[in-house]
Order: C-alpha cells, then sequence, then structure tokens
C-alpha cells in the first residue's frame, strides 16, 4: 500500500485512543454479527420450509384447467336476454398425448425432472369404518427421485411399490385410523365406484398431519384403473427446475410452451408466501436497525474524538493539510474501527451460526434450521462499511470545516 | 535590489461579534526576501490578527495580500493550504504540537504532506532540524511528555522542515529561557543572512525585536511605525 500520512495520522490516533476505538469495534462487532445471524436463520427457515414443501409438491404442476362454457352470443343490451347455464367443460381433466408433453418438457434446459401424476378422490373402507382420501398415482421410481419419499417412509420401502402393483403406500394417519400395518390389506373404493383390495407395501409419514391422515400413494396405472381410464390418462404432470426460485418466472413459459396451465409453488401457497415474505420484512428491519444502531455508536465516538482533537485539527491545517485530509484522517480512523468490528462480527456470526447447526431441536425439524449463505456475509460486510463510513463522514465533515484561527485565538 | 516578498494592500478587517469593531485598519506595508521583520504593539492591537491574515488561514478582510508575487487574496481553501503547506512555516503561542505523536513525527508530518522527499530522507532531516534546537535526544518521545519551552523548540523545528520561504511566529520565544531565546535568535538570523529565507514574528519581548532588522510598531488596528528605532 502507498504511504499516506493522512493514514498514518488516523492509524496514531486509533491506537492512543484503544477503549474508545474497542468500544466503538464491539458496536460494530454486535451489529454485524446479528444482523447475519438474523439473515441466516431467515435463510435457514426458508431452506427448510423449502424441503418440507418440495417432500409433496413440485416446482411446477402442469394440469388443465376447468373452463366455464360461455354463450355462444353475447348480449348487448338491445338484444331479447338470452338465458344461460354455464357449466364447467369438459367434465374430464386429461392432459392429451401426455407423453410428447413430458418429452418437451424434459428437452428444456431450465428442467431438472418431470413426471406424470393422477391423483384419485378415495374412501379407504374396513369393515364399517370409511375414511374419505385421496390416492396418489405415481411412478414411483421417478416420484422417488423428485421428493425424496424415502426419507419420509417409516415402514415398509417405496421399491415395493414398484415391484408390486397392487401396493399401496399408506399415510401414518389414515394407517392408524383404520388400524393396519406394513402387509395387510385394505380395501378402497375410488370416486367412480370402483372397488379394489390393495397391500400395504410401506407407510410414510410427514408430519403435515393433513398429509399423513388423507394420502396414500399407488402406481399410476392402478390409479387409472381405479378411474377406469386408458394408460394415457393423466391429470398433473409435475416438474422440477433447476432453482426452484426461478419457478414463478419461468411457469408461464412453460404454460406457454404445453398449453396447459403451468402453477408455480408459491402461487399454489400465497398464504404461506405472504408469511414468509411479512418475516423476511421483520427480520430485515430488525436487523438493519441493530446495524444503524451500533452506527450511532461510532458516531458518537468520532463526534467525541473530533472535539477532543479540535487543536490538532487546527495545527493540521495551518501546516497545510486541506478539508479533503481531515476527512480522510477522521472517515480512515471510521473504517479501521469498521474494519476491526466486521472482522470480529463475522467471526462471532459464524461461530453462532455454527453452534445452532449443530443444536438438535428435534420434532419434524431436527437440526435447528439455519444456513451459511455467502450472500448474507457479504451483505452484511457491505452494510456495515456503509453504516461505518456515513458514520465517520458526518463528523469527518464538521472538522474539516473548522476555522484554525477561532481555536488559536483562545 | 531588495527583492519584496510579501506585501500587503489596503488590509482592513472587522470583528462583528459581540459589536462590530475594526481591528484592522488599511494596513501597507512590504517585507524583503531575506528579512528578519518583528511586529510589536501593545495586548489588543491586532498584531497577531494580522499575522493570522499574513499565514493565509484568516481570509475574512478586505484588502490584498501578495505572497511570492501572487496576489492571493481570493484563493481558494486547498490552495491556500498547499501554499501553506509549501512556503510558509509556523510557531503558534500556546497550540504547538500533535501530543500523540513523537517529536520526530511532529517535525516531518509538514514534509509528508508535501510528499516531495522519500520517507528515509524527511527522517534524516527532521533529525538535523531536532539537533539543530538541541533536541535530538528527545526526538522519539511523545510530544506531550515535553515541557512547554521544549515543545516550543520542536514547533520551530517543525517550522523550518520545508525550508519555507516565511516563517511566522507568534511569539516564538515566549515559553523560553534566554539562553535558549538566544539560540533560535542565532538560528532566525542565520535563515535569513544565509539561506535567504524570511522571519515575521510577533513579540513582545523588546530585546528579541531589537536585535531584528526591522521593527513594525502597531496602535490600535494601524502600522504607526514601519521602521521603528529603539532608543
Amino acid at each position: 500500500m502507498k504511504y499516506s500520512v493522512n493514514s498514518e495520522v488516523s492509524y496514531t490516533y486509533i491506537i492512543s485512543n484503544k477503549r474508545l476505538t474497542l468500544i466503538a469495534a464491539l458496536g460494530v462487532t454486535l451489529g454485524i454479527a446479528i444482523f447475519i445471524f438474523m439473515n441466516s436463520m431467515m435463510a435457514g427457515f426458508d431452506k427448510s420450509s423449502a424441503d418440507a414443501f418440495f417432500k409433496s409438491i413440485p416446482h411446477i404442476r402442469i394440469y388443465k384447467e376447468d373452463v366455464i362454457s360461455k354463450p355462444i352470443s353475447e348480449t348487448n343490451g338491445k338484444s331479447i336476454p338470452i338465458i344461460i347455464n354455464p357449466k364447467v367443460v369438459p367434465s374430464n381433466n386429461t392432459i392429451d398425448n401426455p407423453k410428447e408433453i413430458i418429452q418437451l418438457l424434459k428437452n428444456q434446459k431450465e428442467v431438472a425432472f418431470v413426471t406424470p401424476q393422477l391423483t384419485v378422490g378415495i374412501f379407504f373402507n374396513n369393515a364399517k369404518t370409511q375414511i374419505s382420501g385421496r390416492a396418489i398415482g405415481i411412478l414411483p421410481e421417478e416420484a422417488n427421485q423428485m421428493f425424496n419419499m424415502e426419507s419420509y417412509v417409516v415402514e415398509g420401502s417405496i421399491n415395493n411399490l414398484k415391484n408390486n402393483l397392487n401396493g399401496i403406500l399408506l399415510g401414518s394417519g389414515v394407517a392408524s385410523k383404520m388400524n393396519v400395518k406394513e402387509g395387510d390389506n385394505i380395501s378402497i373404493t375410488s370416486s367412480v365406484g370402483m372397488t379394489k383390495v390393495m397391500k400395504i407395501i410401506g407407510i410414510f409419514q410427514t408430519n403435515n398431519s393433513v398429509v399423513d391422515k388423507s394420502t396414500a400413494y399407488i402406481n399410476i396405472a392402478y390409479a387409472q384403473q381405479l378411474l377406469k381410464k386408458n394408460a394415457q390418462y393423466i391429470t398433473d404432470i409435475n416438474v422440477n427446475i433447476k432453482d426452484f426460485n426461478n419457478a414463478k418466472a419461468f411457469a408461464p413459459e412453460l404454460a406457454q410452451l404445453t398449453n396447459y396451465n403451468a402453477e408455480d409453488w408459491e402461487t399454489a401457497n400465497e398464504t404461506y408466501m405472504a408469511a414468509t415474505r411479512m418475516r423476511a420484512i421483520i427480520i430485515r428491519f430488525v436487523s438493519v436497525s441493530i446495524l444503524i444502531v451500533a452506527g450511532f455508536g461510532i458516531y458518537n465516538i468520532l463526534n467525541m474524538t473530533v472535539m477532543q482533537k479540535i487543536n490538532d485539527i487546527a495545527i493540521l491545517k495551518a501546516i497545510g493539510f486541506n478539508g479533503r485530509d481531515v476527512i480522510k484522517i477522521f472517515v480512515g480512523q471510521a473504517l479501521i474501527i469498521g474494519l476491526i468490528g466486521i472482522v470480529f462480527g463475522v467471526l462471532f456470526a459464524s461461530i453462532m451460526v455454527t453452534v445452532l447447526q449443530n443444536y438438535y431441536v428435534g420434532g419434524d425439524i431436527g437440526y435447528f434450521p439455519i444456513y451459511f449463505k455467502i450472500g448474507n456475509f457479504l451483505k452484511g460486510i457491505l452494510f456495515g462499511f456503509a453504516v461505518t463510513f456515513l458514520a465517520g463522514f458526518i463528523p469527518a465533515r464538521k472538522a474539516a470545516n473548522i476555522d484554525p484561527v477561532a481555536i488559536f485565538r483562545k | 535590489m531588495k527583492e519584496i516578498i510579501l506585501k500587503t494592500n489596503s488590509i482592513t478587517k472587522y470583528f462583528h461579534d459581540p459589536v462590530e469593531f475594526k481591528v484592522l485598519n488599511e494596513i501597507y506595508f512590504e517585507v524583503y526576501k531575506g528579512e528578519f521583520l518583528t511586529v510589536i504593539g501593545k495586548s489588543g492591537c491586532g498584531k497577531s490578527t494580522l499575522l493570522y491574515i499574513l499565514s493565509t488561514m484568516d481570509t475574512a478582510f478586505e484588502g490584498e495580500l501578495f505572497i511570492d508575487n501572487q496576489n492571493i487574496s481570493r484563493w481558494k481553501q486547498d490552495k491556500l493550504a498547499a501554499l501553506r503547506n509549501e512556503k510558509i512555516g509556523f510557531v503558534f503561542q500556546f497550540h504547538y504540537l500533535l501530543g500523540e505523536f513523537s517529536c520526530l513525527k511532529n517535525v516531518m508530518i509538514p514534509a509528508l504532506r508535501l510528499g516531495k522527499l522519500p520517507y528515509d530522507v524527511i527522517e534524516e532531516k527532521a533529525y538535523q532540524k531536532l539537533e539543530l534546537l538541541g533536541l535530538k535526544d528527545q526526538a522519539l518521545k511523545p510530544s506531550s511528555k515535553l515541557s512547554g519551552g521544549q515543545q516550543q523548540r520542536v514547533a520551530v523545528a517543525r517550522a523550518l522542515i520545508n525550508d519555507p520561504l516565511i516563517i511566522m511566529g507568534d511569539e516564538p520565544t515566549g515559553n523560553l529561557d534566554s539562553m535558549n531565546t538566544q539560540n533560535i535568535f542565532t538560528i532566525f538570523k542565520e535563515l535569513t543572512q544565509e539561506f535567504g529565507q524570511t522571519i515575521i514574528a510577533v513579540t513582545h519581548d523588546q530585546d528579541f525585536a531589537k536585535a531584528s532588522d526591522r521593527t513594525i510598531e502597531m496602535h490600535d488596528g494601524k502600522i504607526i511605525n514601519q521602521d521603528y528605532k529603539f532608543i
């Protein structure tokens, strides 16, 4: 680094005022640490809830939207009113030529994974007990890849579904209500009145009780039989893309490509997304406030330093330092304080994140959902420097405007 | 043939607080290169105020000020700061040094600011100046640990570091015993005679003034005698 007398002066002031420097730096340390920590926590929450989401829903779902019939001619007020009776048409939701569409989707660069799905409304029967629910027809191998189903199968195995066309993977809530276990048989009745007896090859538990108490996975071919449909009949195509954050932007593209509706996961879970956004706003607000408080700490201490050093400033100006030099001296001092604070802040935040990452909360969550994200650290460092710069600049400008003659005359 | 180094043209200054008051009233005088000039006068006659104007730090005045053949009256602050750095050295009353720096650093800082010489050359030069003032053994002490008289001598050494055209002093020997006063006086004499540097010093010390080349006497904001003779 090029030698500069201004930075030497800043450095000397820092060294000769260790205690004040340390206090100001501590303020920045805490501000930065909490800023990074809270943002990491937010990233962790987002990641863990996204993970939970993508256990049962895809990034983008492609399906055929119900269409309401329209009258043949519009009424325009003058003609005789026509009485119409709008209805949903057509009554079947099948996606035409699914194989071509799946192939088309697979050829997209952004698309990571595609699998068809067919959902059937059913009743689970056990003697007189009958509970309503739904059976989701899947291709077991592909669905396992997409949703990582293995991770929440608690009894049996997802592979058994592939080997056993007649198999059913039952939600834990359904299993306990029906009083069945792996290896038992269960009778189900579809919405079109088809009844089948199926073999329970496994039980899953997602910890989402609504899902656990109503859902079962079966082979897609069997789902088609339950609906008395042919092997072409599917209602949904699930698409995973490379970065789920792009789903919202990418969905319309897929809709246009396939001519069917494409719904991204964020739109499908609007309420949840609104809550997430609210949480993000609160966390940002709190963490930025803390940084600003740290900034006030620096501002205060530098203001005090400027008052203490008013005599020095007058001498420096007398021997030929101009206003810019004086600003550099005090902003330099602020930035050194900021740098010390940021280094320790980053260190401190890393320790907090590491400790919490290894803290077992239990339940559905497992380890505390906190997440190292380089962006958060960079943001913290950047914000830290911005705040310290500002906090240093205001007193520095004041120092630059000191009139040396007024000081010498006293 | 005498070369003019500093010239004032009808400098007038008012204080506005607490009431309007004319501190300096149409000051005209010239200072020649290599001259050792002293300014005397009673307290409150405006001699310190005049020195601050000559030093280019006080720019709120009427009239014109020429330094080294340039009219600097309308110059911007930054340009004036550069001029002070290179061409003017100061010794102020009571406000001498940066307390947290060593004596050596204090002497070096104006030269480091000027940035014309490499660091080690400046350091060597600063040692020489301190030796000249008998302070070489104090060079590495923090300046705040020195006595008032020693600090004043360090301030003189600092004023000399950039070999300025003009050295200005507000009571430059005010805090010194007779031996050190004599020492500084000798140094000043040598600078003017051998190196052609100019000294302008405000003083109360009659003996110091008497021994200078020329003395200006001020009274109530006016120069009443450009070439005061001591009786």
